[in-house]
């Protein structure tokens, strides 16, 4: 039942990805490759949390109808990223630059997994420490008064 | 040390508190523009009434303008239209109309029913230009300034209160502004 689930999705990925493919013809694989990837990394700006490949808003298709225009028209991925952010901003890409706006966006990872990082060390070196003391004995006073509570 | 430490889940309920309150109100769906501070991108458009007379970024040169994106297809665009209307009667401001992905005709008879604000209206059926201002969703509203550049965009409806708290500061400083 897995199987034919998943041989199902696949089935259909793929003729949505020929799909794409019919509407804007391109000359070579590498071309189409691109495209897919750069409708992908692109954002609607109207459906937000849809990337303009999946989304069928006006302003997505008009968006995929200028990418492959400036595909067909020899520019590079960044100069078509940059033509809508141009347009768009920021927004419109899913990889955003780094830059003063988008550092914490781009750190926080960073930091959250050196905190976690630090956490696990200091705990690992304060239990090792403990471990290393040798086993505390109770002092003759300590023996008495632990027999005097016990009685 | 230790009592300190325990302090640490108040400090952050608190910095969140902060972050998540400073986000009620704001609506994910208005985006800054990125063409604030830069020109109206070039253009050539046929005017929406006179299909023979072509018109270009000059239109934009001498005086602090509203830039309306608009289409007879767009619901939000007739709810505006009455302040629009308003603006360019009562208030005197001058409004150039972008239609937007438009049927000539259609267009033509919503301002002859409706009223027409605006001083010029720019047809633009494929959305060119739409699509070189980064419209994502009409109506939006842009503020240009006598040289042409665009300096504010609002999106969405505007309305008395649109118009008293966002546009008309602005319109007002910038027409103060000394090139």
């Amino acid at each position: 039942m897995r199987v034919a689930t998943l041989v199902l999705t696949l089935l259909l990925g793929m003729s949505a990805a020929h799909a794409t493919i019919d509407i804007y013809p391109l000359e070579s694989d590498a071309d189409r490759q691109r495209f897919q990837v750069l409708t992908k990394e692109l954002r609607c700006p109207k459906c937000q949390n849809q990337n303009i490949a999946d989304s069928n808003a006006p302003i997505a298709q008009d968006m995929r109808d200028e990418v492959h225009r400036l595909l067909v028209d020899g520019n590079t991925d960044e100069q078509i990223v940059d033509a809508m952010i141009a347009r768009f901003g920021e927004f419109v890409t899913y990889r955003p630059v780094f830059d003063r706006r988008t550092a914490l966006l781009w750190l926080t990872p960073v930091l959250v997994l050196l905190i976690g990082m630090g956490v696990v060390i200091g705990l690992v070196v304060r239990s090792r420490a403990q471990a290393s003391l040798p086993p505390r004995t109770l002092s003759l006073e300590e023996r008495q008064r632990a027999e005097d509570l016990l009685k | 040390m230790r009592r300190v430490l325990l302090f640490t889940p108040l400090a952050l309920v608190l910095i969140l508190g902060v972050m998540l309150y400073n986000g009620i109100g704001k609506d994910p769906n208005r985006l800054e523009s990125a063409l604030i501070g830069k020109p109206v991108p070039y253009f050539e458009l046929a005017s929406l009434e006179d299909p023979g007379q072509i018109l270009r970024n000059e239109v934009f040169e001498g005086k602090v303008v509203l830039l309306n994106v608009w289409g007879t297809w767009c619901p939000a665009c007739r709810v505006e239209h009455p302040d629009l209307v308003w603006l360019a009667e009562e208030k005197g401001i001058p409004i150039i109309g972008l239609n937007y992905k438009d049927n000539r005709d259609e267009a033509i008879r919503w301002l002859q029913t409706l009223g027409d604000p605006y001083e010029t209206n720019l047809f633009d059926p494929d959305g060119r230009l739409g699509f070189d201002l980064g419209v994502y969703g009409a109506p939006e509203t842009f503020i240009v300034d006598r040289r042409g550049i665009i300096r504010y965009k609002h999106v969405g409806v505007v309305d008395e209160r649109v118009w008293r708290e966002e546009l008309k500061p602005r319109i007002q400083a910038y027409e103060q502004e000394v090139y």
